[in-house]
């Protein structure tokens, strides 16, 4: 298993507070470049404003053709897919949306599993719908690592229960601990 | 790992492949689509099509001709909705349309039309503005499907709801509804709106300049180019627009990193509208590229 080079976030309904709390106990030193995807059809600008301010690295919008950088939080914009380029720049995509969703995090997993293969950790968090799942066990295929949150303490379970069942997880956790162990892994 | 892992690699080679194969027997360029949008959608392809590889779906639209429409389908972008970011819209009426009433003639160019949602929009803000009768709209794809399509300018009638509110939003001065006719689960754009616009095939990886346009709009389709193919596209905009000339882009299209940008100066950042520069240093734009 290769070092992790990027952590893949993705959530959905309630994914916000999650995020506060994941993105708030990261460590200053990660050099990973963090990529998060929480479902909205609008401006992220406020969202970045608001993480970034529970966060010690800094937190911004993923624009195309930026390229993807350590110690970063990079955010998709609402409407539009989030890819990456094997070169490590991001890409937009405004093909149709997958599960109802756009950006969808399937397709960020699933390019981003591209581009890392097995020096990605993927993140499934709180959510309403089941969007997440496939690109999680993409990452595995991939032999990335999987984290999903307990879905017993999701504000909503149905997002970490359907990546549980259809991708598993190396690790299942409590929404407090999977910052701890994303500093863990990224430092091994 | 017990499994293998899928072989990106591999992947990587099937899918030049593929794009050569498009390219040298049906002339379609895909080359310089950035990869990371047109491997999932070739991935998407090999699915729906029941294909077991990216090789066997090359092997068909190599032996199979009824099959490269279905191709070139699948590889286009056919996603949109009338006045899609109302601000954009809205931007035109207050921005750019009170300066291209000083024309005679107003040439615009709508490249990448897609299936002609925004060609409509634009020929409503034009109505609306006074300024229809003296304005043409070209609208132009390289997919023809969806050229056929912007044209009869049929959607479906759950789709109006949205656009409707969209309309408003882009200031609309009527109620979108005076716009089109609903049946059943359709609604039709009057014939009317399309009496200033022709749909016609071009494709901006491969044909020159098209026409000498005053504004314009090509939201959403360079995100889908690597660099080298947005940057010389945009040198084709601004060679086919008139000094001072407008160009739209879609909202989370940056330029920023295209050497032409010093070509447009920036109208609205926000919502992505430029002017070609009035005055271009002549001897630059002769240098090679």
């Amino acid at each position: 298993m290769s070092r992790p080079e990027a952590i893949a976030i993705g959530c959905s309904q309630g994914g916000l507070n999650a995020l506060r709390v994941v993105l708030g106990g990261l460590g200053s030193g990660l050099q990973q470049s963090v990529l998060v995807c929480c479902h909205t059809s609008g401006d992220v600008a406020t969202m970045c404003a608001l993480l970034g301010s529970h966060c010690a690295l800094p937190v911004v919008e993923a624009r195309e053709r930026m390229p993807v950088r350590g110690s970063t939080v990079y955010v998709a914009p609402g409407g539009y897919h989030l890819l990456i380029e094997n070169d490590c720049h991001f890409a937009l995509s405004v093909d149709a949306p997958v599960r109802h969703s756009r950006p969808s995090i399937d397709v960020m997993f699933s390019s981003a599993s591209d581009v890392y293969r097995s020096a990605i950790i993927g993140v499934v968090l709180t959510g309403a719908n089941h969007d997440g799942a496939e690109g999680l066990a993409e990452i595995r295929r991939r032999g990335g690592i999987a984290i999903v949150q307990e879905p017993e303490t999701a504000e909503v379970s149905v997002m970490p229960r359907a990546a549980l069942e259809l991708a598993g997880a190396d690790y299942c956790l409590p929404l407090e601990r999977i910052a701890a162990t994303l500093n863990q892994l990224c430092l091994a | 790992m017990s499994t293998p892992p899928p072989d990106t690699e591999l992947e990587r080679i099937e899918l030049d492949l593929f794009v050569q194969a498009l390219g040298r027997r049906h002339g379609y360029d895909f080359s310089q689509y950035a990869p990371a949008s047109l491997m999932r959608r070739v991935r998407q392809l090999v699915q729906t099509h029941h294909c077991t590889s990216i090789s066997q779906l090359t092997t068909r639209l190599l032996h199979e001709p009824d099959f490269v429409p279905l191709v070139i389908q699948g590889l286009s972008v056919p996603v949109s909705e009338m006045f899609r970011d109302p601000p954009v819209f809205l931007a035109l009426r207050e921005k750019v349309l009170p300066l291209l009433a000083s024309y005679p003639r107003i040439n615009i160019w709508q490249a990448g039309c897609a299936h002609g949602q925004e060609v409509y929009s634009l020929a409503i803000l034009l109505e609306e503005a006074g300024l229809y009768e003296r304005s043409h709209i070209f609208a132009t794809d390289f997919n023809p499907e969806a050229l056929r399509l912007a044209h009869e300018g049929i959607y479906p009638a759950k789709d109006a709801k949205l656009w409707s509110r969209n309309y408003q939003e882009a200031g609309g001065q009527h109620t979108l509804a005076n716009y089109y006719s609903a049946r059943y689960d359709f609604v039709r754009l009057h014939e009317r709106l399309r009496r200033h616009i022709t749909f016609t095939n071009h494709n901006l990886v491969t044909d020159k300049v098209f026409c000498e346009a005053h504004l314009i709009l090509c939201r959403n389709v360079l995100i889908y180019f690597s660099n080298p193919l947005q940057n010389r596209t945009l040198e084709l905009f601004r060679d086919s627009l008139v000094r001072g000339g407008y160009l739209c882009l879609g909202m989370r299209e940056s330029i920023d990193f295209a050497p032409v940008a010093i070509d447009f100066s920036v109208i609205d950042a926000k919502r992505r509208l430029y002017r070609r520069s009035l005055d271009l240093p002549a001897e630059r734009r002769d240098e090679p590229a």
